[in-house]
């Protein structure tokens, strides 16, 4: 049911960990939903220069975490706010229906955490 | 390890060789349909009534109380509705329990949308149903008392005699789902006090797409499956021959090596639950311990989500599974789990280890190694567990 890709980015999941200095950080989900992902950003001059991840949940979940946070690094904040879920399940090469809400996760945990630097900023 | 490791025996089980020996004619030479009049019909009837004949004496029934049908799923549809639908004069209150297989849970749902009333037992920590409690929900309008005698997921073994001596007491009609317990506990149909008993030929190293329906003669339920005259008018379909004869070989192998491969199971599966338990930290069995199949262990690792664990093992070669949503395809965790008390976290976390008669030393070894670098790496990917303090804590 999963794409190679998915299990690939699942065995080797990039960006894992926390960011200590971040400038913004975003959590989602809850564990009693089965789901926790938890978005660390570091942002110079408005451009993420670094992100990491730590996700409770399934395999689609970190995978997305993986790819998400891969796909924002470089990227001023409005341009990664414009990486929609779509975007993660096209780079993981497809999820099950039922997964799509984990890239969801990945797309909000994003926002969540530019969200915080912003209004840390402010 | 080479071929992968093999831990979901509760799903289905490999096809004994044997089985498939005994099969094969009926694939090829032997095709007749069970039906026809002439010399090819009869070769097959033959092989069915054979196999009917020695299926009934290994439960300790009658030939003629031995129904086949396409598996369990099918068994419990046909117990549940065949008396719903035969009894509803009498009544329209049915009693099962609260962690019985979607087979019988969604059939029972169905049941209430046509107007019954189901009663769904609570049962203990263990997984265990009081059969007091059994006492206390029946009615004068109750037709059924279905309660499954072990538990897919977490093994629990439920009284089934005490409770059977006491619907026979009621008048009541009273069916076992006995799809798990098949494999490690010698089935008596008579000694069980059951009025019907579902089987499943894939549980027990038999093909897949066939079971059985004990129905204890007298016992008149309504048809489930209707069309032509096999299984004397009561269950439709052509005559699955090397179906039956698969599940008869099956079950034989499987009676005449029980005792053996119970005590060998017994003490892999408590070897493993052991090492488990002493060499990886917040990890839960879900179940009790004793009245447990002796195949299954089923633990709960705190902060990972199930299906992550699944998936991981499985990239090194082992087949488990879980109860986590994610891997079920539902927004709930296992139904089970969460019956017997589980916190919803550590639900979303459990994982199911069902061994066979084909597991070895070696693969559980290799298995609790695996096991305690995936729970390591997931908890170190996780947001609720902090590696340095080496404790977590769900937010």
């Amino acid at each position: 049911m999963y794409s190679n890709k998915v299990l690939e980015t699942f065995a080797n999941p990039r960006n894992v960990g926390e960011i200590s200095d971040a400038d913004g950080v975003g959590t989602v989900g809850n564990a009693g939903c089965g789901d926790i992902m938890k978005v660390y950003l570091k942002i110079e001059n408005d451009i993420i220069i670094d992100a990491k991840f730590k996700t409770f949940g399934c395999a689609a979940a970190i995978a997305s975490s993986s790819t998400a946070t891969e796909m924002i690094k470089g990227l001023s904040l409005d341009d990664a706010l414009k990486i929609k879920n779509a975007d993660v399940v096209e780079k993981l090469e497809g999820l099950p229906p039922q997964k799509i809400h984990c890239s969801v996760l990945a797309e909000e945990a994003i926002a969540a955490a530019i969200e915080d630097y912003r209004a840390k900023k402010a | 390890m080479k071929n992968g490791i093999y831990l979901d025996n509760a799903a289905t089980t490999r096809l004994d060789e044997r089985v498939l020996e005994a099969m094969m004619p009926y694939l090829t030479d032997i095709y007749g349909n069970a039906s026809s009049l002439h010399f090819f019909g009869r070769q097959a009837i033959k092989a069915v009534d054979e196999a009917r004949a020695s299926v009934a004496r290994l439960l300790g029934a009658k030939t003629g109380e031995i129904y086949f049908t396409s598996g369990g799923t099918e068994s419990d549809n046909w117990a549940v509705k065949g008396a719903a639908n035969a009894f509803q004069r009498k009544g329209k209150h049915i009693v099962t329990t609260a962690i019985e297989h979607p087979a019988m849970l969604e059939t029972c749902r169905e049941l209430e949308k046509q107007g019954f009333e189901v009663t769904y037992l609570e049962v203990d920590k263990d997984g265990l149903l009081s059969v007091e409690d059994v006492k206390k929900a029946v009615r004068d309008d109750t037709i059924l008392i279905s309660v499954m005698f072990a538990n897919n997921e977490i093994g629990s073994i439920q009284p089934i005699a005490d409770i059977g001596s006491f619907a026979r007491d009621e008048g009541i009609l009273f069916h076992t789902d006995a799809v798990q317990a098949v494999s490690s506990i010698k089935l008596d149909v008579n000694e069980l006090n059951v009025d019907m008993l579902s089987l499943s030929a894939h549980k027990f190293h038999g093909p897949k797409g066939i079971g059985i329906l004990y129905i204890r003669n007298g016992v008149r339920i309504s048809k489930l499956i209707t069309g032509g005259h096999q299984e004397k008018s009561a269950r439709a379909g052509t005559t699955n021959t090397p179906g039956i004869v698969g599940l008869a070989k099956a079950l034989e192998l499987t009676v005449e090596n029980m005792a053996q491969t119970n005590k060998r199971i017994k003490a892999l599966r408590d070897y493993f639950i052991e090492r488990v338990e002493n060499e990886i930290e917040f990890c839960h069995l879900n179940g009790g311990r004793e009245k447990r199949l002796v195949s299954n262990a089923n633990f709960s690792f705190d902060f990972i989500e199930g299906e992550s664990i699944l998936m991981q093992l499985d990239l090194k070669g082992i087949a488990v599974s879980s109860g986590s949503a994610c891997s079920s395809g539902s927004l709930e965790p296992s139904h089970v789990v969460l019956a017997i008390g589980c916190p919803i976290e550590q639900a979303h976390s459990s994982i199911r280890f069902s061994l066979g008669q084909h597991t070895t030393k070696e693969e559980i070894d290799y298995t609790v190694q695996t096991l305690k670098e995936t729970v390591e790496t997931l908890r170190s990917w996780s947001p609720l567990f902090n590696v340095e303090k080496g404790e977590g804590k769900y937010v």
